[in-house]
């Protein structure tokens, strides 16, 4: 499968990534086929529910699964050099260094036995074998660049003498630390309140601007994704059902799952809408999924037997061509609908105007 | 920054930085608040000092021999009496608290490092090396404290290093199973997982970043493994197998006075007490130390009634 789209520099290409898990119930496959190019300075955004495959999928790329039971197959070009056929030793001097990672909970993902200044300076002295000061200096620039006050005061403060807000700032500091090519900001604002998270966006995206790093942000809440992303991958049972320009997305969806998620927005002012529209069922276990397309047991649009017995492709839809808006279903949703969930949708690009300002 | 708004908050916020209690420091005073603990400090102090200082308290030397004040019962002149021998008891005390100092530490020293290192390299990889490691630290564990002590001694040849060895080996799976167990639980928690995304080997994250975490309860085991260590060589020495004559340990000071309980209850009393006191006085600072490291299974104990 090609992409051809004519911008940027790729920094990250993923081609046939699957993950799985040798697990007592079977094999369970967690990932299946997922491709894409990541662009210098991008923001891709990954969205789907719990168990969707998108934090495996960009934990497997450096290996940070457990594996074995974990199997990782496909490529994941990062500068001409595939992560996924990398011995552990490489991949040491990957992590951290050319893929920096922002964990969910900052009350937990800070070791509260070292200052925070000592957990700073880990990674670049490390990586970029540079002395004890001259890691505490970046140390500091890399505080105050995420809006810590008294920052030099700070840095031989432990994690519980901060705030959730401030630790998750510290959390990105440390992910930012050795100038990391890829930042993967794995729900990175979701245990924070809105104030806190329309906070931390703000101050990715300046960072991102400074800094041209590429960011895969992973998240299961829309209004994010509308707030900070260029492009958007819809993940459902491991596989990619939806991907397009954050705009477009929004305004157009074409896969029914897409439309579902949108349709299940609670929109503020909207009364004309009595209840949120769920999608009926659960997600398939990766154990067990079903023949053809993984939606075809809970979509509304399921039409005949090729949804039952055939996986459909990944395909590009959309007026015009090149826009990159792929779709993995064989039918699109109907005009009425597709606008129905735009409209539900209305709400988040409203919210990313106020977080920019 | 550009956004003004951002620091404002977070100064609200940050207000109480200049505070700066380490864990270190609300664990300490947590600690002098026991005053069970302060007093088993207190023993331990007053016993290490003894031990150290052993040379300048003694009153005669340990082993000679008085045979005219056979039995003498404690007086301005024998503290603690005289044996059969007409041997001081008092400074056979005093210089037994070295003997059973030195067993405790240095066992306790191989237990503590085998058991930990063992414990932190089975949880932290898992699979088949825990499997087999823990399985041995199992077998090893089924065995009598004393039995398997007596049977490492016998192979070994009874004499003051064996018994240090044969009480190290035998304390090393209790080390090795409370930090293999805290390990298990560290080792999920996402900062373990934050550091290794960060590029850190599996040694640097299990000695700098698990270790310190794990600390805790081998700080606590640690001293409670002291007494028993210290019971340990007093049985292993009351039964002949242990710290070997001339030397003097309370073992078999109490297993020779055993023999002359009618003529002297002094013999038997005074080195008893020793045992009893430095016994005691490891289990309630170790008792201290849980709960002051540990708050929440304090009460976990105490919600079960079993302290």
């Amino acid at each position: 499968m090609s992409i051809d789209r004519p911008s940027g520099d790729v920094v990250l290409s993923v081609r046939d990534l699957e993950v799985s898990f040798a697990t007592r119930r079977g094999r369970a496959d967690v990932v299946r086929g997922l491709d894409y190019d990541l662009r210098r300075g991008e923001t891709l955004a990954l969205v789907g529910e719990s168990g969707s495959g998108k934090s495996v999928s960009t934990m497997a790329l450096t290996k940070l699964i457990p594996i074995p039971p974990g199997r990782v197959t496909g490529t994941a070009m990062l500068d001409g050099q595939d992560l996924i056929a990398m011995s552990e030793r490489d991949l040491l001097a990957v992590r951290g260094r050319r893929i920096g990672f922002v964990f969910q909970d900052p009350m937990t993902s800070l070791n509260p036995v070292h200052p925070i200044g000592r957990q700073l300076t880990e990674g670049m002295r490390h990586h970029l074998g540079i002395s004890e000061s001259d890691a505490r200096d970046r140390a500091v620039d890399l505080l105050r660049k995420v809006g810590i006050p008294a920052a030099e005061k700070r840095l031989d403060d432990y994690p519980h003498q901060f705030s959730g807000g401030m630790r998750q700032r510290v959390v990105i500091a440390i992910g930012l630390s050795c100038d990391p090519q890829v930042l993967i900001a794995d729900e990175a604002t979701t245990a924070l309140d809105v104030t806190t998270q329309a906070q931390i966006i703000e101050l990715v995206n300046q960072l991102q601007d400074e800094l041209g790093m590429a960011v895969i942000w992973i998240t299961h809440d829309l209004g994010v994704v509308a707030g900070i992303a260029d492009r958007v991958m819809v993940m459902y049972a491991g596989e990619i059902v939806e991907e397009a320009d954050v705009d477009e997305l929004f305004a157009d969806p074409r896969h029914p799952y897409t439309v579902g998620l949108l349709k299940s927005l609670p929109v503020l002012g909207a009364f004309d809408r009595d209840e949120l529209a769920a999608i009926p069922g659960l997600p398939p276990a990766p154990t067990d999924l079903p023949a053809g397309c993984a939606f075809h047991p809970r979509c509304a649009y399921r039409d005949d037997e090729r949804c039952v017995s055939e996986r459909p492709p990944l395909r590009e839809v959309g007026g015009d061509a090149g826009s990159g808006h792929r779709i993995r279903s064989f039918y699109e949703v109907a005009e009425d609908d597709r606008r129905a969930a735009a409209t539900a949708g209305i709400a988040a690009p409203e919210h990313r105007e106020e977080d920019a300002s | 920054m550009s956004d003004p708004r951002v620091h404002q908050a977070d100064a609200e916020l940050e207000a109480p930085s200049t505070r700066h209690q380490s864990q270190w420091r609300a664990t300490v005073s947590a600690l002098l608040a026991n005053r069970l603990a302060v007093f088993g400090l207190v023993m331990l102090t007053a016993l290490v000092l003894t031990a150290l200082f052993a040379d300048l308290l003694i009153r005669q030397p340990i082993n000679a021999q008085n045979l005219a004040d056979r039995f003498a019962p404690p007086s301005s002149q024998y503290w603690f009496g005289t044996d059969d021998l007409g041997r001081d008891v008092f400074s056979r005390v005093v210089v037994g608290a070295r003997v059973s100092l030195q067993v405790g530490v240095v066992s306790v020293g191989i237990s503590l490092v085998a058991g930990t290192l063992i414990g932190l390299w089975a949880g932290y990889r898992g699979g088949w090396i825990d499997t087999v490691w823990m399985r041995a630290m199992d077998v090893l564990f089924a065995f009598p404290v004393i039995l398997l002590a007596i049977a490492l001694v016998a192979v070994l040849g009874p004499s003051l290093r064996n018994t240090m060895i044969a009480v190290g080996i035998v304390f090393t799976p209790i080390f090795a199973r409370v930090v293999r167990g805290s390990v298990l639980s560290v080792r999920e928690e996402l900062h373990v997982r934050a550091v290794r995304s960060l590029g850190a080997s599996d040694r640097r994250i299990i000695l700098r970043h698990v270790l310190p975490n794990v600390a805790a309860p081998i700080i606590v085991q640690a001293s409670l493994s002291l007494a028993f260590a210290i019971l340990t060589e007093a049985a292993l020495s009351y039964i002949g197998v242990g710290v070997q004559p001339p030397d003097p340990a309370w073992g078999y000071m109490l297993s020779d006075a055993q023999r002359f309980q009618r003529q002297g209850w002094w013999l038997s009393v005074f080195p008893g007490a020793a045992i009893f006191l430095s016994v005691m006085a490891f289990n309630l600072l170790g008792d201290g130390l849980r709960d002051a490291l540990d708050p929440k299974q304090r009460s976990v104990i105490e919600s079960r009634g079993v302290e």
